[in-house]
């Protein structure tokens, strides 16, 4: 590979004159590249670059307490409560639906393949409400639930379910392609050593499909802390009970208290450049890690 | 450990793979399961193993009866095409994998493991290179990898499923010969798959010639070259051509015209088959077969000749002397010196006829 690329920069330098047939030429080329960066940086970068100006518009000390004021800790704390179910949860759900796509061939795979992108294309607000068709009180679960005294809906439960249902296709979506790609070699010949499944599992299949794990969680994390639309319908706001970060922020903007508003909502932006910077790294090294593994 | 294979039958989804397989193989011994693709080597191979489970039929390690126990109790040693190395593990820690994994009450120490590992790297040639990845190897250097991981749980039987087929053709004669010497010193049952004959020849003790699920042949290179017992191993083991001829009264008649050639058998319809390098020029045309010269092309050490014989409608095709004359002519007379005849009666396609050879002539 390096040596061919090398042998293509010496080609290059002896033949500049000539330009590769697939390439445009400069203009076009400039053209294209502004026109990205313009867009990104209206659509993108200055809507950002607000949220944090606007929440220091008048002063870190006044960002701060807007955050650390009793209703916004409980909304950061549920948030957190939620991503740290939700996230394991579909962590086992995803390497379970990926194995089963993955490694067997039954009737009905493209079909589970496609209900497992059902929340993609699904309209948050539309599973927000089939929950609330699911379990309230006019519903066929609603009164035995509640003859027990099981609160779900307008209550963490319901949103806790509402942002499984929305996140769970991520670690799955991750891990389908990457390892139909990579097949069943590896574990045949890890039980062809006398390892148990349990034991290929963890010493051959998992350290294969870690990196595009972990790269799945993060998007996973990501949606589960900044979902709005099905936690929103599910979660009655309650003020210091069911209202997570997201929902703290749109309560607040409707207060006019546009500071403590664009405080909550930098720090939700902040853990989307976490997991931005985050998901860069592992691709870096993932992509060590493949090219390796690819370049026989 | 001797392998015993009894009655092996193995559909996948009512597709038959393999139809009533048996076949012996003696401890010790290097045996080549070779065929075309979908000729059901690899489907055997992996009934040996347990990767998969046969639909009929028993396959028995010794006296004891395998087919129903699982992979992991077999005990085999598996080499796969592509290697199938751990990718993450260092050299050592793929060929100390099948110790590793032991129950604790029958695993050896990690040093004792590690020692092992060195070892087979040293059988294997690797000596030094226990530290790194599977990336970091050739071709080559992985599939000794391969094997030293599979040698490493001791197996009863070592399967390599077309071991050399990923590497290019230098380095496939090389790892051929080290295979042999491994084999000879380590004294496993090996069954290796191939759909390369020169391999399967030069490599195993014999070799299992496989068609369409069936066992057409099991011999020694010398005994599935020289004496095939059908036209399906006539044609896929070495060069051959072949005609439709007819047998009356013990004569070989091509379009009724005696080639010279004579048998005893019964009369009828056959094929005759004789490999193009098995032939002499005469010159009378009433003691041979006659053609006319389409295509002549100069190959290695001698010329091969392509003759359109009337009454056959592929072309037949010889080999004679660089010097011969006979490629400059039109017209040339040979009589196979070596050759075998396949009744044709009551038989479809002929590659799947279990046609047993009337007469062999040794010249």
């Amino acid at each position: 590979m390096a040596a061919e690329r090398e042998a293509a920069r010496r080609s290059g330098a002896r033949a500049a004159d000539f330009r590769d047939p697939t390439t445009e030429s400069a203009l076009a080329k400039w053209v294209l590249i502004a026109i990205t960066v313009a867009f990104l940086g209206l659509f993108l970068f200055l809507p950002l670059i607000s949220v944090f100006s606007e929440a220091l518009r008048r002063g870190v000390d006044v960002a701060y307490e807007a955050i650390t004021e009793p209703d916004a800790v409980e909304a950061i704390k549920l948030t957190l409560l939620v991503a740290s179910i939700a996230v394991p949860l579909n962590l086992v759900f995803g390497v379970c639906a990926a194995w089963a796509i993955a490694k067997y061939e039954f009737k009905g795979k493209a079909f589970l393949i496609t209900l497992i992108d059902l929340p993609f294309s699904v309209s948050p607000v539309i599973a927000g409400l089939v929950y609330v068709l699911l379990f309230g009180s006019e519903s066929l679960l609603g009164p035995w639930l509640a003859r027990h005294g099981i609160q779900i809906l307008f209550a963490v439960p319901g949103v806790v379910l509402a942002t499984i249902f929305v996140t769970f296709p991520f670690v799955a979506r991750e891990l389908i392609p990457l390892m139909e790609d990579q097949g069943t070699g590896d574990e045949e010949a890890a039980i062809s050593l006398g390892a148990s499944g349990w034991q290929t599992f963890l010493h051959v299949t998992l350290p294969n499909i870690k990196w595009g794990l972990l790269y799945g969680v993060l998007l996973c994390n990501a949606r589960a802390m900044g979902e709005f639309g099905a936690v929103s319908v599910v979660s009655g706001r309650l003020r210091g009970e069911t209202v997570t970060m997201p929902l703290q922020v749109e309560i607040l903007y409707n207060e006019y208290n546009f500071v403590a508003a664009f405080a909550v909502a930098s720090l939700l932006a902040l853990l989307a450049l976490v997991t931005l910077a985050l998901k860069a790294l592992l691709e870096r090294v993932y992509g060590r890690d493949t090219a390796a593994v690819i370049g026989h | 450990m001797e392998v015993r294979i009894q009655n092996v039958r193995k559909e996948f989804n009512r597709f038959p793979a393999l139809h009533d397989v048996s076949l012996d193989i003696r401890s010790g011994e290097l045996i080549a399961l070779l065929g075309p693709s979908g000729s059901g080597k690899t489907t055997l191979l992996r009934l040996i193993a347990g990767l998969d489970f046969p639909t009929g039929g028993s396959i028995f390690f010794g006296d004891e009866d395998a087919s129903r126990k699982t992979v992991q109790e077999r005990n085999v040693g598996f080499v796969f095409q592509h290697y199938a190395l751990f990718r993450h593990m260092t050299v050592a820690d793929n060929i100390g994998f099948g110790l590793k994994v032991r129950p604790s009450s029958a695993r050896p120490s990690k040093a004792e493991i590690r020692k092992r590992a060195i070892e087979l790297l040293d059988l294997v040639q690797l000596s030094g290179l226990e530290n790194r990845y599977p990336s970091q190897l050739s071709g080559g250097q992985r599939q000794r990898v391969a094997l030293a991981r599979a040698l490493a749980i001791e197996p009863k039987v070592l399967l390599l499923d077309e071991p050399f087929g990923a590497l290019d053709a230098l380095v496939r004669r090389e790892l051929r010969r080290w295979l042999r010497e491994i084999h000879d010193a380590t004294g496993h049952t090996t069954v290796f798959v191939t759909h390369d004959q020169e391999e399967a020849l030069e490599l195993a003790d014999r070799v299992v010639v496989m068609s369409q699920g069936r066992i057409e042949q099991v011999g020694t290179a010398d005994e599935v070259y020289d004496a095939p017992n059908s036209p399906f191993v006539f044609s896929f083991i070495g060069e051959s051509s072949h005609l439709p001829v007819t047998v009356v009264g013990g004569q070989v008649l091509l379009n009724g015209e005696p080639t010279g050639l004579t048998l005893s058998g019964r009369d009828g319809s056959a094929l005759l088959y004789f490999r193009p390098h098995d032939v002499d020029l005469i010159t009378s045309p009433a003691e041979g077969i006659s053609g006319t010269v389409v295509a002549s092309r100069r190959v290695a050490g001698t010329r091969r000749i392509e003759l359109d014989v009337k009454g056959c409608n592929e072309n037949v095709e010889i080999e004679v002397p660089v010097s011969h004359p006979a490629a400059n002519s039109s017209q040339v007379v040979f009589r196979p010196r070596k050759w075998s005849i396949y009744p044709t009666d009551n038989v479809g396609s002929f590659t799947t006829a279990p046609a047993r050879p009337v007469r062999e002539s040794a010249a």
